[in-house]
């Protein structure tokens, strides 16, 4: 029997159990769309492709499963770039499909074309342009397969129009005839490890930092099992929180520019540092040679590329992050290191976390507080880029993985209010909350609509301060007060905003409403835009300047 | 430091801009870059000559190695590696100077391909600083036209016994 590859797509993507596909569908895609009306996947249309890729991105780090989107050719396309950047900066499981011409008018200029395989090839882990469609069905196997595999990313395939609409006989399921590469033998494999375990028995203060590695591959528990056996103080980058609950006591919170002092402090005194599933990025390491410069480093990645690209190591091994852990704590004998951890209880103490609280004006940070308070710290928290990451980072404390969703390496603004619905859709009994600003919640208001009328309950939290905080924040500190293009004058009323697309909007204007607020909101079975007007003047401390050592922060004024 | 860098690939279209991409968005440089099919016609060798320190080096071959279509990644030490380029070189030559390149030539083992009333154009094949050699001694004259393909190698077999 033939098959048009519209269906052979339709039943390739069942063979995955795609459940879901967000998307936004245009001239070169009808004969999928087509198909797709009687298919047993929901569509979930966004109201901009940006939407729809950030959706399916907060999908895949919501539930571990691969994010599914598809756009049209031309614009439709391109409007997925920043989207698919995203994912591959933070390595999230992504398949993009995109409509393109017909094959044999690619090349003419033609209405609505674009490279969109050449303009994609740096921003994806692999991509494909079909040009037959008896390869459709080989290239969707490859594709899940690479997006899921390894380090993860987002894969895109390009599809003709003709692709779409020929018939082809049923093509069989295909073999991957994918290259494989072995970084170590396994007897190597085994020295590396053992080189490590002779590490940490030898350190007498060592730390734990790590990555988003440890959430992809399901490690959480195999670390605290390490942290706690050989009593080692565990800090997290911003895409590594919930690997490692925030509400042990050897944790540390996050490190870097806006990380803990205690958790800073401890990486600039620490004898042994183990990054695991985490790459040194810049906003974690600051000034390069006074990082952790007094210990031995090792570095545990899937990635070899990752090893040694930064900072030189001491030992590696390269592997997932579960199986390695493992076999170190099947290796590692119990250890004690009283002194250090005495230490770091002294600096906990000393520098904790804290904001100075302003009367009668609404702290950003109590927001998040109470979030957290409201929600039992049960929610899943997504976030905007800018101060709202950062307070959400710092006063959302995480007990477990992919609960805590943001663009950590690209830092996309209007990503966490798309990827809140996406997250809410593939965990419908969880309470979402996107924790943004007024500026990035901008970037991506109209998926108001789409949550509404495909009732998907996320709550977005406001932190209203009419201006782009963190570059005003920058300003503030290193241009002299001028506040060049940060205010937001003319913002819109949210509140209206929001009952304009059918959610419920509440503001909120003094501190004593914030927890009802957050209660009602919920309770509410409904999406709810809540405008937290707070501190304009608020900044995010502590805070290492750009190019600084991670040990010298910044703090407010007392 | 330069270093010659051969890659063997899965031959379909796009892959070279896939390795080359790499290049630029990581900001290493390229010197030169040649690509040809090898005794397996699915697959492509492609030879890169790059500017670099070890970590450099390090880094490239690593990241090259990540891409999906490679099969294989090695570093070629100059020393241990059979080198060619192939250039074709138009000088600027009448009648009176003729036979002064044609000697230049000969000593490289150039081969005179084409002549005109006041050009000659040669072939050379050789090492590459075999090539820059004969060009150093060629500039006097004036090189009219010059177009060379880059740096293919494969591992002297001989001296890994």
């Amino acid at each position: 029997m033939k098959k048009t590859g519209a269906k052979i797509f339709i039943e390739t993507l069942l063979e995955h159990g795609v459940d879901t596909l967000f998307g936004f569908p245009g001239g070169v895609l009808l004969p999928i769309y087509d198909e797709l009306y009687h298919a047993q996947i929901r569509h979930i249309l966004a109201r901009h492709e940006q939407g729809a890729v950030h959706a399916a991105d907060g999908y895949a780090r919501a539930t571990g499963k691969v994010g599914v989107c598809i756009a049209t050719s031309g614009p439709g396309a391109t409007n997925l770039v920043t989207g698919l950047a995203t994912a591959f900066m933070d390595s999230v499981p992504l398949v993009a499909f995109t409509g393109q011409v017909p094959t044999h008018m690619i090349g003419n200029d033609s209405f609505q074309e674009a490279d969109i395989y050449g303009i994609t090839i740096p921003i994806t882990k692999y991509n494909y342009l079909v040009k037959d469609t008896s390869r459709l069905k080989e290239v969707m196997y490859e594709a899940f397969y690479l997006a899921s595999n390894g380090r993860p990313g987002p894969v895109l395939i390009d599809l003709p129009k003709d692709i779409t609409v020929n018939e082809i006989t049923n093509p069989p399921i295909p073999k991957l005839t994918l290259p494989q590469k072995v970084p170590h033998t396994a007897k190597e494999k085994e020295q590396r490890i053992e080189k490590i375990v002779s590490l940490i028995e030898k350190a007498k203060r060592p730390v734990i930092y790590s990555g988003g590695g440890i959430i992809i591959s399901g490690a959480h528990q195999h670390l605290q099992t390490l942290a706690e056996k050989a009593s080692i103080p565990v800090t997290t980058t911003l895409m590594g929180k919930g690997g490692f609950p925030e509400t042990h006591e050897l944790s540390l919170g996050m490190l870097g520019m806006h990380g803990t002092r205690y958790a800073n402090y401890a990486v600039s005194e620490c004898d042994l540092l183990i990054g695991i599933g985490a790459r040194f990025d810049d906003r974690v390491t600051g000034k390069i040679s006074s990082f952790a410069s007094k210990a031995k480093i090792v570095h545990i990645d899937i990635d070899p590329a990752e090893v040694g690209k930064i900072i030189r190591v001491d030992a590696s091994v390269i592997g997932d992050a579960r199986q390695i852990l493992e076999s170190l704590n099947r290796k590692v004998k119990k250890q004690s290191h009283p002194e250090w951890i005495k230490q770091i209880g002294q600096w906990k103490k000393e520098y904790p976390l804290a904001y100075k609280k302003k009367e009668g004006v609404i702290n950003p940070q109590y927001v998040v507080e109470q979030i957290y308070e409201q929600s039992k710290g049960e929610a899943i928290i997504t976030t905007e880029v800018g101060q709202n990451q950062m307070w959400a980072a710092q006063f959302y404390k995480c007990d477990k993985p992919r609960t805590f969703i943001s663009s950590g390496g690209l830092g996309t603004m209007g990503y966490g209010f798309p990827a809140a619905i996406g997250a809410k859709v593939g965990c419908p009994d969880r309470i979402v909350f996107d924790v943004a600003g007024d500026g990035s919640f901008q970037m991506n208001i109209q998926e108001l609509a789409t949550a509404v009328y495909n009732k998907i309950n996320v709550k977005v939290a406001i932190l209203n301060n009419g201006c782009l905080g963190m570059v005003r924040q920058w300003q503030e500190l290193f241009y002299g007060q001028r506040y060049s293009q940060t205010i937001l004058e003319g913002n819109p009323d949210f509140v209206k905003i929001a009952e304009g697309y059918g959610a419920v909007g509440i503001r909120v204007t003094k501190p004593e409403e914030v927890p009802s607020a957050i209660r009602k909101a919920i309770e509410l079975d409904q999406p709810v835009v809540m405008d937290f007007l707070v501190n304009r003047e608020e900044n995010v401390y502590p805070m290492v300047p750009p190019g600084g050592a991670i040990n010298k922060m910044l703090d407010e004024e007392k | 430091m330069r270093h010659i860098i051969s890659v063997l690939v899965r031959n379909h279209p796009g892959v070279l801009s896939h390795v080359v991409g790499l290049f630029t968005r990581r900001s290493y440089n390229i010197e030169s870059l040649a690509a040809g099919v090898t005794e397996h016609p699915e697959i492509t060798r492609i030879t890169i000559v790059v500017t670099g320190d070890e970590h450099v080096l390090d880094q490239v071959m690593k990241q090259v190695n990540k891409l999906v279509d490679v099969l294989k990644v090695g570093d070629l030490k100059y020393r241990q590696a059979i080198t060619r380029e192939l250039a074709i070189i138009t000088v600027k030559a009448g009648p009176k100077s003729r036979h002064e390149v044609i000697e230049i030539a000969n000593v490289f083992g150039a081969k005179v391909v084409d002549m005109s009333e006041d050009t000659i154009t040669l072939e050379l094949s050789g090492t590459e600083r075999a090539l820059q050699n004969m060009v150093r001694l060629l500039n006097p004259f004036s090189i009219e036209e010059m177009a060379r393909t880059g740096t293919i190698a494969l591992s002297m077999k001989s001296s890994e016994q």
